[in-house]
């Protein structure tokens, strides 16, 4: 493999631990990642060295905490190709910075009847703000189907998008690991008049990601996914369409004028950061962003696709019919995300025996329910692929369903 | 570190192999309730047939973890033909055997409910290792949580 995961590994101190004698075997990246010593390192220089309010004072500390501040915002544009990094916007996580397109530009352009399009993929955090939206202002939702091979289906697109507003979808499903059609349906979007935004939440922290050759208007992703810590992510958005939205949340930091009988808002990016923002997560991230850049994202997903070739041989050759992984089959067009069904197991019994040997994987429905609705189960039990994870990694959770089989007879 | 052997007793996986009273019921005369764990996404559906103060017939539907469907299977065994003061007094000692943990989680104080001694859990004993595990208590409450709310709906029709 390209990688040299046992060095790798090194850089992240929580997985040099043993738990009741296991070696911790982490596997649900797709939830949230671990942290390098780097990432760390720099959270804590900020901290003990020159951490301060940004933005406010001229002292030295000050100065320095905006400049890396602002620095790592410069390195978070550049590490998606973005024209400037006045198109990053820090929000919470993808969650809020969805939530803010709902607000911000979905409040000033979706009116009693627009269309707003999705797919049966999403997560709840680009389904919910856009059902509060059908509630409170009576805009029609539409949904892009499933194929049988766990693609969107997009045999009725352009019929689906006539008369759109805005086209919102996943980059890499976080149940499937089905990667979609990112420019495709961009083109389609824009063909139809629509915008296009992209829940890039499993995308960007895996694979090379380059906002202008996606062709997308918003997109969305988190830190804590990624290397960096939780409390910081991102919305990227095309710097005209910024500029024309209204801000999502007033107060401090985000205000250029304040009168008695009126108020004032920054530029962009400063004017969606209302209030003290996460400085040192923003610098975390930064540090994140360069941890990734070293280590090169093409070597990430390189690795990630002969990992998860390995870990599909693998559990069909041990397992046969007793295992389904709700996923396309081919490891190039899929991210490292196996959502595994297993014999007549539920997904919460397989992951309390694979706890039993340190083994970490998630059990639940993803936050995708109507997914899980659509592929016909509850939940399933979901081991997610990093850049740490190595082929001993899988050969782990194998033996632990060889148990689990074991166990539930 | 507890033993899956003390969240997996053998009867615990008998009634998750073989679940007793499962199906459905015709509704009406049943009431219908349905219960969800949004933690994992199981679900319980419970059909009761109340005949005046008595619980006469109940049925257990959906799908979970062995916990939550073993939890489901021993309730219906126990609670079918009593009344329905019996089944909240049952239903009062098993959450008692449960809450101290579940309600700490929640955030509260975890203060124990007054309890009848003389109430025999049974079978039901079994699910006590359950607390060892506390992300699991969830799973083995969510049917007794479903029961409590159908007998309340049922009352008040």
């Amino acid at each position: 493999m390209g990688l040299d995961v046992a060095r790798i590994k090194k850089d992240f101190p929580l997985l040099q631990q043993q738990i009741d004698g296991h070696r911790l075997v982490y596997l649900d990246s797709a939830a949230s990642s671990q942290k390098p010593q780097a990432v760390l390192d720099a959270m804590d220089e900020a901290y003990t060295t020159y951490f301060a309010n940004v933005h406010r004072s001229v002292y030295k500390i000050a100065a320095e905490s905006t400049e890396r501040y602002e620095d790592a915002r410069r390195k978070i544009a550049t590490f998606i190709n973005s024209p400037s990094p006045s198109n990053v916007v820090f929000s919470k996580n993808v969650t809020e910075a969805i939530n803010l397109v709902a607000y911000s530009w979905g409040r000033a352009n979706l009116h009693k009847g627009d269309v707003v399009v999705l797919t049966e993929m999403e997560h709840h955090a680009n389904i919910v703000p856009w059902l509060m939206l059908e509630e409170e202002r009576g805009i029609e939702l539409r949904w892009l189907g499933l194929t049988d091979d766990y693609q969107l289906d997009l045999t009725d697109l352009d019929e689906k998008l006539d008369g759109a507003k805005l086209l919102s979808f996943t980059a890499l499903s976080n149940v499937l690991g089905t990667i979609t059609p990112i420019r495709e349906l961009a083109d389609a979007a824009h063909a139809a008049g629509a915008l296009c935004l992209v829940d890039a939440a499993q995308y960007v922290p895996h694979i090379p990601t380059d906002v202008q050759a996606l062709g997308c208007d918003f997109l969305g992703f988190t830190g804590h996914k990624m290397c960096g810590p939780t409390g910081i992510g991102v919305l990227w958005a095309r710097e005209e369409i910024l500029d024309a939205m209204p801000p999502f949340l007033g107060g401090g930091e985000m205000i250029l004028d304040v009168r008695l009988d009126g108020w004032t808002p920054k530029e962009v990016p400063w004017k969606f950061e209302a209030g003290t923002p996460p400085i040192v997560e923003v610098i975390g991230l930064g540090a994140a962003v360069d941890y990734l850049t070293a280590v090169g994202m093409d070597n990430v997903r390189q690795h990630e696709i002969e990992l998860t070739g390995y870990a599909l041989h693998t559990l069909q050759k041990r397992f046969g019919d007793d295992i389904t992984i709700h996923g396309p089959a081919g490891p190039g067009a899929r991210g490292g995300v196996l959502s595994i069904a297993f014999r007549d197991v539920h997904p919460h019994d397989i992951s309390q025996i694979l706890d039993t040997e340190a083994v970490c994987v998630r059990a639940a429905h993803h936050c995708a329910k109507p997914l899980m609705r659509r592929l016909g189960v509850g939940a399933t039990a979901r081991a997610s692929l990093y850049l740490y994870n190595d082929e001993a990694d899988i050969d782990a959770l194998a033996d632990g369903l060889d148990h689990t089989a074991t166990f539930f007879g | 570190m507890p033993g899956l052997e003390d969240l997996y007793r053998e009867i615990i996986l008998d009634h998750y192999r073989n679940p007793r009273n499962r199906g459905e019921l015709p509704v009406p005369p049943a009431h219908r309730v349905e219960g969800f764990n949004p933690l994992c996404g199981d679900e319980v559906v419970i059909y009761l047939d109340v005949d005046g103060d008595k619980v006469t017939d109940l049925r257990i539907d959906g799908q979970g973890c062995s916990i939550s469907q073993s939890s489901a299977s021993m309730m219906s065994a126990a609670v079918k033909g009593k009344t329905v003061e019996e089944v909240r007094a049952l239903t009062r000692a098993f959450k008692a055997m449960m809450s101290i943990h579940e309600s700490a989680l929640d955030g509260g104080d975890g203060e124990l409910v007054e309890v009848d001694p003389d109430i025999k859990l049974g079978d039901l004993e079994a699910l006590r290792g359950v607390v060892k595990f506390p992300v699991r208590i969830k799973c083995a409450t969510l049917s007794w949580n479903t029961l409590a709310q159908g007998l309340d709906e049922a009352e008040v029709s």
